[in-house]
């Protein structure tokens, strides 16, 4: 026998007992209760608590408010599909990452910032999902630069965890990001910033 | 016949002898309780806020229990959705095997070193001192495994392998043992935290192959998650060529929408926090975002002998969230080292001799006083404090056809106890014969040492003198009194 069908006959034999069939209780929420409204102000509590940085914009200033919190210089990095508009008040180096040219990893090391959008945001854990859908590019583009800025328009946000997932296509690589790169390990106390982005600055659009 | 585990899942010694060499380490036990109790009431605040925690829990429960009663068929589903995605699925009878097909996967890739993700399955199945023997380096990336790999210490807690050292100590460690280190290096977290992502940046840029663990698996679409906290996850998970995940076959949920539960349970449950700052999924192989080759060995290594025992397999619920731990007496005094296994606390008191057959095992039942603070806390609920007497009672069994001293102690006392007047003769003799001992300790009717043989009895535990009084005679003295005053108050007697 192999490994694969010995293993699979154990857990058979394991099972001859005949264990009885085990209903799931689904009595948790589902759906959040938070006033709709109130979603972003519940969202950017959550990231203040992790020591990101929350801002507000309108649709129409938005390219001045990320003008602001970017680095006058760059390089800034951004996935090829951002939209025009959130980089028209930038007059900073921009490297664009694509397919045909993807940026090399001592690049994204050398990169002051990167922008991207998000899948979705869940306001009771203060979470931003990204599943490499538009303006957010691959998964390391988030990962090497020192400091993330993520646009969240205000009607991307939605209350629970459940209807987080419920928006998202398991099968594309996900990233669940809560706050800044952080750690536990020393005496179960929390620090911010170990290997990922140490900065992350969220720009909540209206 | 049930194939048990092998590898990091059992110490030199029995545990209350491990015990006494870790409670003799004052700034163990200082380091412990600080930070247990940080993290305890880190835990409490976040779990209070959610109105429908229990709901969680026992649909966390439930869904786990569902899962080991169809295992065979989850695992072949998730086996048969993760290929279709793009990746390689093996699978491990024990920890030699997985060892085997891990080293010669890095092998083939034509690296000589890996990058590591904290793993517990990975340290469970000795993973590094197989690819070190191998001549394949494995870096740890965790903050608190790198502390360990770097002390050449073992891990003693799920979460946090280097509780047991304190930011001083964690100084000391990473001048004295970390290339590059500064000798100016103070003990503020930020700046250990710091000298990490240093060191490690350039190891994670220049990576080919990485090894992870899971913290959950789904069946239907062949997904795996890491949930982490530093971004050295995502760096192993996205950065090189080659990923070779290893995971336990308890690991399983049914569907993607399971994991609205469990992402909920775990983060509040292990570090406090709403949310863990990152979690990773991926299916397969993604063109042209993270490791073009997936690998993904899946271990049994005593589970499926731990599934076989009907009141035994809730254990393999587990999430590895160590809030039992946390909360757990004994965990706090004694330390992470002291049971040997690389599963400690609570949780690996019902883990390990289930892995490894409780005969290897036997005195890891006993390292509870069975409070029930675990109980309380599991985030899925676990009976541990059921299945420790359980299993108590297993460790017992297996020795019943050999005599031993504590066999004819307890025969001697069953035949003693098993007629009162036999009972009364014994207990008026054995008053008599502590009568100088009872004089010697004053006030104090408990005895701390006894000599041998009689000594096995007192080293975990206090032996109490016997009682000046026994109930039998306090009854029968106090008798007539009572049957006096009722006759004389029947109204009383009635309403009593």
């Amino acid at each position: 026998m192999n490994a694969r069908e010995e293993v699979l006959a154990r857990l058979r034999s394991a099972l001859g007992d005949g264990p009885a069939e085990v209903a799931v209780p689904r009595a948790y929420r589902r759906t959040g209760t938070c006033d709709p409204d109130r979603l972003a102000e519940l969202l950017a509590d959550r990231l203040v608590d992790y020591r990101a940085g929350v801002h507000w914009s309108s649709q129409d200033g938005l390219a001045e408010t990320l003008s602001a919190l970017l680095p006058a210089e760059g390089p800034l990095v951004v996935p090829p599909d951002v939209p025009d508009r959130w980089l028209a008040a930038y007059d900073g180096q921009v490297l664009v990452d694509s397919d045909d040219a993807p940026l090399g990893t001592g690049t994204l090391d050398g990169a002051a910032s990167v922008l991207t959008g998000c899948a979705t945001a869940i306001a009771q854990t203060g979470t931003l999902v990204l599943d490499g859908g538009t303006a957010q590019g691959r998964r390391l583009l988030t990962l090497i630069p020192d400091h993330h800025v993520c646009v969240v328009p205000v009607t991307d946000i939605v209350d629970t965890v459940p209807e987080g997932l419920q928006r998202l296509a398991p099968t594309r690589p996900l990233t669940l990001i809560s706050g800044p790169s952080a750690t536990s390990d020393i005496e179960l106390s929390r620090v911010e910033g170990v290997h990922g982005p140490r900065r992350l600055d969220v720009v909540l659009v209206r | 016949m049930n194939a048990y585990g092998t590898g990091h899942l059992y110490g030199p010694a029995r545990f209350e002898k491990a015990a006494r060499v870790e409670l003799a380490k004052p700034q163990l036990r200082e380091n412990l309780r600080h930070a247990t109790h940080t993290i305890r009431d880190r835990r409490e605040e976040v779990v209070d806020e959610v109105p429908d925690w229990e709901q969680l829990r026992e649909s966390g429960q439930a869904i786990k229990a569902r899962v080991a009663r169809q295992l065979p068929e989850l695992l072949e589903r998730f086996e048969a959705a993760a290929v279709e995605a793009g990746a390689t699925v093996h699978w491990a009878r024990d920890a030699d095997e997985a060892c085997r097909i891990v080293t010669g996967l890095v092998k083939d890739t034509g690296a000589s070193e890996a990058v590591k993700i904290k793993s517990m399955t990975t340290q469970e199945i000795n993973l590094n001192e197989a690819l070190e023997s191998a001549g394949i380096d494995a870096y740890e990336t965790d903050l608190a495994e790198l502390i360990v790999q770097l002390a050449e210490d073992k891990p003693s807690h799920i979460l946090v392998p280097a509780i047991h050292y304190n930011r001083e100590e964690i100084r000391d460690i990473f001048r004295q043992r970390m290339p590059g280190a500064a000798d100016t290096l103070s003990d503020a977290p930020e700046e250990l935290a710091e000298a990490a992502r240093t060191h490690l940046r350039r190891r994670f840029l220049s990576a080919r192959v990485a090894i992870s663990g899971a913290n959950f698996a789904v069946a239907d679409t062949g997904t795996l998650v890491v949930v982490e906290s530093e971004g050295n996850g995502r760096m192993c998970l996205t950065l090189p060529e080659t990923l070779i995940s290893v995971v336990g076959i308890d690991k399983l949920v049914p569907s993607f929408a399971d994991l609205e539960v469990f992402l909920q349970l775990l983060p509040r449950s292990s570090t406090g926090e709403r949310m863990n700052p990152y979690t990773s999924m991926w299916t397969g192989v993604t063109p042209g975002d993270g490791p073009q080759r997936t690998h993904i060995v899946l271990l049994d290594n005593g589970r499926s002998a731990t599934l076989s025992d009907p009141v035994g397999r809730q254990a393999l619920s587990c999430i590895r969230c160590s809030a039992c731990l946390n909360v757990c007496p004994v965990y706090e005094r004694a330390g992470g080292h002291a049971y040997g296994s690389v599963y400690p606390g609570p949780i690996g008191a019902i883990i390990s001799p289930q892995l490894t057959g409780v005969g290897e095992n036997a005195s890891l039942p006993y390292a509870s006083t069975l409070c029930g603070a675990c109980n309380d806390v599991c985030p899925v609920k676990i009976d541990i404090a059921d299945v420790l007497v359980h299993l108590r009672g297993r460790a017992v069994d297996a020795k019943r056809d050999t005599l031993s001293a504590e066999r004819i102690a307890m025969r001697l006392l069953s035949w003693i106890m098993s007629d009162p007047r036999r009972y009364g003769r014994a207990l008026r003799a054995a008053r008599r014969g502590t009568a100088p001992l009872a004089a010697l300790l004053g006030g104090r009717r408990t005895v701390r040492h006894l000599p041998w043989p009689l000594s096995a009895w007192t080293s975990s535990r206090d032996a109490p003198l016997p009682a000046a009084e026994s109930f039998q005679e306090w009854w029968q003295r106090t008798r007539a009194e009572r049957e006096q005053a009722q006759r004389g108050n029947p109204s009383k007697g009635e309403t009593s």
